[in-house]
C-alpha cells in the first residue's frame, strides 16, 4: 500500500518497523485506524494530509506516538487510552472526549467540547478553545493556552481545567468536585461556581501543568481558582437554587 | 346531592350529607398536589410512569382467521419468533431468538442483583438486556451473553474498555417517560458504589445531563455514530433511542445519521425516577409512536435496512403482536420485566420462605400494586434499591427463573394471536390484521375502527 510506508518495510503487512507514515488521500478513515491498531506499541507514526478529517486515531489502547500534520475535523483521538497525539494544526469538536490516559495535543485551536467527558489522560491545546471545553470532566485534564468560550467546564466532575486566556459567560455551571484555574478574565460564573482562595497545592499543581503545556505565560500563583460551591448537590428549594 | 348541612358545636354532618362530588379541574389528587408544592417549593418526583390513561394497544384488536383467512395449528405448526437488528453496517448484527429485548436500566436505580437476574433470564430466552445511565457492570457482563451498551448524555461510566465488550451500541438521546430531560438518581440510592462507577460524590441527587457532550445536531450524530464504529471496528450495530415525541422526524434525521436500529419510547414508559410533569404532559402515546415510525421509515425506503424497536408500556404478548403488525421488528421492555422481577408484590421469597412486606409498602404510603417509589431507593422487594439489607430480598436465581417465564408466557402470548391470524412468522403479521377499538386507536394506528372500513384522516376506499 503506497500510502503507507515504514523505515523497515513498504507493505502493511505486519508492522513491526518503528517509524510509519499514514497518508489521508490514500487511505480511507477506517484504513487508518485499523493500521494504528494493527502496530505495536511505540511506534511512531505520522498522519499526512488529514485536511480536516474526522475521527483520526479513536479507540486506540496501546502506547504509540502519533503526528498528525495538518488541520484535523471531530473527536480526534477519542476514546483513547494510551496514545500520545499531536496535531500540528487545529481541530473540531470533541477532540480527546472521553480519553481514559495518554495526551492529545493541539498546537492550533481547537473547536466546541474540547476534552469532553475525558476520564484520564490530558488535552493540550495551544491556541484557544471553543465553548464547553472541558464539558462533563471526570478527571482527565484539559489544558487551553488561551481563551475559551461560553459553558466551559459545564458539570465537570472530577479533573483539572487550566485556561491560560479568559473564559467566557457561565465558567464551571453545575461544577462538581473538578477544579478551573484561569490566568485571565471570567466573563462570568455558572450557576453554583465560585472563585476560592488559592492554596500552594493548587499553586503547585499549575506549576506542574505550566511544566506539562510549555504555557509559560501563566504565573501558578496568579490564577483564579474556581471550583463547585456544592449548593446544588441536594436539593433544597428554600436554598433558592437556580437550574 | 343533599346540600350540606349547616355544622356547629360538637355536631359532626353524617357521611350522606356531605358534598364530596369532586370538581371537575380541582379534584382531591390535584388538590393535594397543590397543597404539596404549596409547602414544599418543589416538583413532584417519582418513579414508575404516567397514570392517566392514554390510548394503547389495549384499544387494538385482531381480525384473527375464519373463512377467509385460514390459522396455523396452536400447538403443532413452527410459527418463527427469530429477530435480527442491525443489518445495515455491523459485521456482527445482534441475532435474537425473540423479538423481546430487555430496556436499559441503570445499575444504581436498579440493584446489582436486579441487573444480574434481567442479564441471566435475557440469556437464558436467546435474547439481549441493555445497561443504563452508569456504566456496565462486571455481573452484568458476566451475565448476559448480549449486551446493549447505552452511551447517553451523562456518561457516567462509559468507557472504551466496556465499549468494546458490548454486543451492541445505543446512543440514547431521549427517553418515553422524560423525553429532553436527563436521568435523575436521588441520593439515597448513589451509595459508594454507584457513586464511584458515575464519578460523583456519594450522596448526591445526581441529574444528569439531557443533551450529550459531545455534539448536538444531527449532522454531529453522523460523525460521533461514526467514531463509535471506528472504535469498535464496525463490529457491532449502532442504535439510536429516542423518545417518541417528533417521531416521523427524529426517525429519519436518525436513519440519515447511520443507525443500523432505532429505538422509540413512547409516553408510557416507565423510569425510577423524574419529575411527574414529565411523565405526564411529555411526549405522544407508544401505540401512536410506532405506527408513525413505521410509516416514516418506509416514506424514505429505509424499512428493509433499518430495525425498528418499540418500548414504553409494553406488558403482554397482545400488546408485542400489536407493535409487530404496526411495523415494529421488535419490542423493548422495562417495567414488565421489573415487575416479573417481583416489583409491586406483597411477598417475597427470602431464604426459601415467603415474606410479607406490606408493612414496608405501608411506611412509604403506599401498598403493593401502587407502589411508584423507585425514587427513594426502600424498595420492599429489593429491585429498586441500593440499601445491601433491602438488596438481599432478591436472590437472582428467583428473579432470573420470574423474568425467564414471563418471556416465555410472552412468546407463547405472541405466537398464539400470530398462528391465528395465520402467521408462521410473528414478523409477517401486518396492519391488515388489526382494527381499532376507538376511533382515536383507529387515528393514531391507522387502521379502520371495528365494524367500519373508516380509518379517521384518510379518504374512503
Amino acid at each position: 500500500m503506497a500510502a503507507l510506508a515504514t523505515s523497515s518495510t513498504q507493505e502493511l503487512g505486519p508492522i513491526t518497523g518503528t517509524s510509519v507514515i499514514l497518508d489521508c488521500e490514500e487511505l480511507s478513515t477506517r484504513e487508518i485506524n485499523d493500521a494504528l491498531r494493527g502496530l505495536e506499541a511505540g511506534s511512531h507514526v505520522t498522519i499526512v494530509h488529514p485536511s480536516g478529517r474526522h475521527n483520526l486515531a479513536v479507540g486506540l489502547f496501546e502506547h504509540l506516538d502519533i503526528v498528525i500534520d495538518g488541520h484535523a475535523g471531530y473527536f480526534i483521538g477519542g476514546l483513547g487510552a494510551g496514545p500520545d497525539i499531536t496535531v500540528n494544526g487545529f481541530v473540531g469538536w470533541s477532540v480527546g472526549e472521553n480519553l481514559m490516559s495518554g495526551t492529545v495535543r493541539v498546537r492550533g485551536g481547537a473547536s466546541a467540547c474540547a476534552g469532553a467527558s475525558s476520564h484520564g489522560g490530558t488535552v493540550i491545546v495551544h491556541g484557544s478553545a471553543s465553548s464547553r471545553a472541558g464539558i462533563s470532566l471526570k478527571g482527565g485534564t484539559v489544558a487551553v493556552g488561551g481563551d475559551v468560550g461560553h459553558m466551559s467546564g459545564f458539570m465537570a466532575q472530577a479533573g483539572t481545567m487550566l485556561i491560560g486566556g479568559d473564559a467566557g459567560n457561565a465558567l464551571g455551571d453545575s461544577l462538581y468536585e473538578a477544579v478551573i484555574y484561569v490566568a485571565g478574565e471570567i466573563a462570568s460564573l455558572g450557576s453554583d461556581a465560585r472563585i476560592e482562595d488559592l492554596t500552594q497545592d493548587d499553586v503547585d499543581t499549575v506549576r506542574r501543568l505550566v511544566e506539562l503545556t510549555g504555557f509559560d505565560h501563566i504565573s501558578p500563583e496568579d490564577v483564579k481558582r474556581v471550583a463547585s460551591a456544592k449548593q446544588l448537590y441536594n436539593f433544597d428549594a428554600l436554598k433558592g437554587q437556580e437550574y | 346531592m343533599m346540600p350540606s348541612q349547616h355544622v356547629s358545636g360538637d355536631d359532626v354532618p353524617e357521611v350522606r350529607d356531605v358534598d364530596i362530588t369532586p370538581s371537575g379541574s380541582l379534584p382531591p389528587q390535584k388538590i393535594a398536589q397543590i397543597q404539596q408544592m404549596a409547602e414544599t417549593g418543589i416538583y413532584e418526583i417519582r418513579g414508575a410512569g404516567g397514570k392517566r390513561k392514554v390510548p394503547s394497544f389495549d384499544d387494538l384488536s385482531f381480525l384473527t382467521a375464519s373463512i377467509s383467512r385460514y390459522p396455523l395449528e396452536g400447538y403443532r405448526e413452527r410459527c418463527d419468533t427469530t429477530t435480527v437488528l442491525g443489518t445495515r453496517h455491523a459485521e456482527n448484527p445482534m441475532e435474537l431468538a425473540i423479538p423481546i429485548t430487555i430496556a436499559g436500566m441503570s445499575f444504581g436505580a436498579l440493584s446489582a442483583t436486579a441487573k444480574e437476574s434481567l442479564g441471566r433470564a435475557a440469556s437464558f430466552m436467546g435474547t439481549s438486556t441493555t445497561t443504563g445511565d452508569g456504566g456496565m457492570t462486571e455481573e452484568e457482563r458476566q451475565a448476559s451473553d448480549k449486551l446493549v451498551y447505552q452511551c447517553l448524555p451523562s456518561r457516567y461510566g462509559f468507557n472504551p474498555h466496556d465499549l468494546r465488550r458490548a454486543d451492541a451500541i445505543e446512543v440514547v438521546v431521549g427517553q418515553g417517560a422524560k423525553p429532553g430531560g436527563g436521568g435523575m438518581l436521588l441520593g439515597q440510592k448513589v451509595s459508594e458504589r454507584v457513586a464511584a462507577m458515575r464519578t460523583l460524590p456519594a450522596g448526591i441527587d445526581q441529574r444528569s445531563a439531557s443533551r450529550h457532550p459531545d455534539w448536538t445536531g444531527p449532522d454531529d450524530l453522523t460523525i460521533k455514530i461514526h467514531e463509535l464504529r471506528e472504535a469498535t471496528s464496525w463490529k457491532v450495530p449502532i442504535y439510536v433511542k429516542v423518545g417518541a415525541t417528533r417521531v416521523a422526524n427524529d426517525v429519519k434525521l436518525a436513519c440519515a445519521s447511520g443507525a443500523d436500529v432505532i429505538v422509540v419510547d413512547g409516553m408510557v414508559g416507565g423510569t425510577a425516577a423524574t419529575q411527574e410533569v414529565f411523565m405526564e404532559h411529555a411526549g405522544i402515546p407508544t401505540l401512536a409512536a410506532v405506527r408513525q415510525a413505521a410509516d416514516a421509515l418506509r416514506e424514505i425506503d429505509m424499512d428493509d435496512q433499518v430495525q425498528l424497536v418499540i418500548s414504553g408500556g409494553i406488558r403482554s404478548g397482545a400488546d408485542i403482536a400489536k407493535a409487530l403488525a404496526l411495523g415494529a421488528d421488535a419490542v423493548s421492555i422495562g417495567m414488565g420485566a421489573l415487575v416479573a422481577l417481583g416489583c409491586n408484590s406483597a411477598k417475597i421469597m427470602l431464604d426459601g420462605a415467603e415474606m410479607d412486606v406490606s408493612d414496608d409498602y405501608a411506611r412509604l404510603g403506599t401498598k403493593a400494586g401502587y407502589c411508584h417509589h423507585m425514587h427513594t431507593g426502600r424498595c420492599p422487594v429489593g429491585i429498586a434499591t441500593q440499601d445491601p439489607a433491602l438488596e438481599k430480598r432478591l436472590s437472582s436465581e428467583v428473579g432470573a427463573r420470574r423474568v425467564t417465564n414471563y418471556l416465555k408466557a410472552l412468546v407463547m402470548e405472541l405466537t398464539t394471536l400470530a398462528r391465528a391470524c395465520g402467521k408462521s412468522n410473528v414478523h409477517n403479521l401486518e396492519p391488515e390484521d388489526l382494527v381499532a377499538l376507538t376511533i382515536e386507536a383507529a387515528a393514531m394506528a391507522r387502521v379502520p375502527l371495528a365494524g367500519t372500513s373508516w380509518v379517521p384522516g384518510q379518504e374512503r376506499g
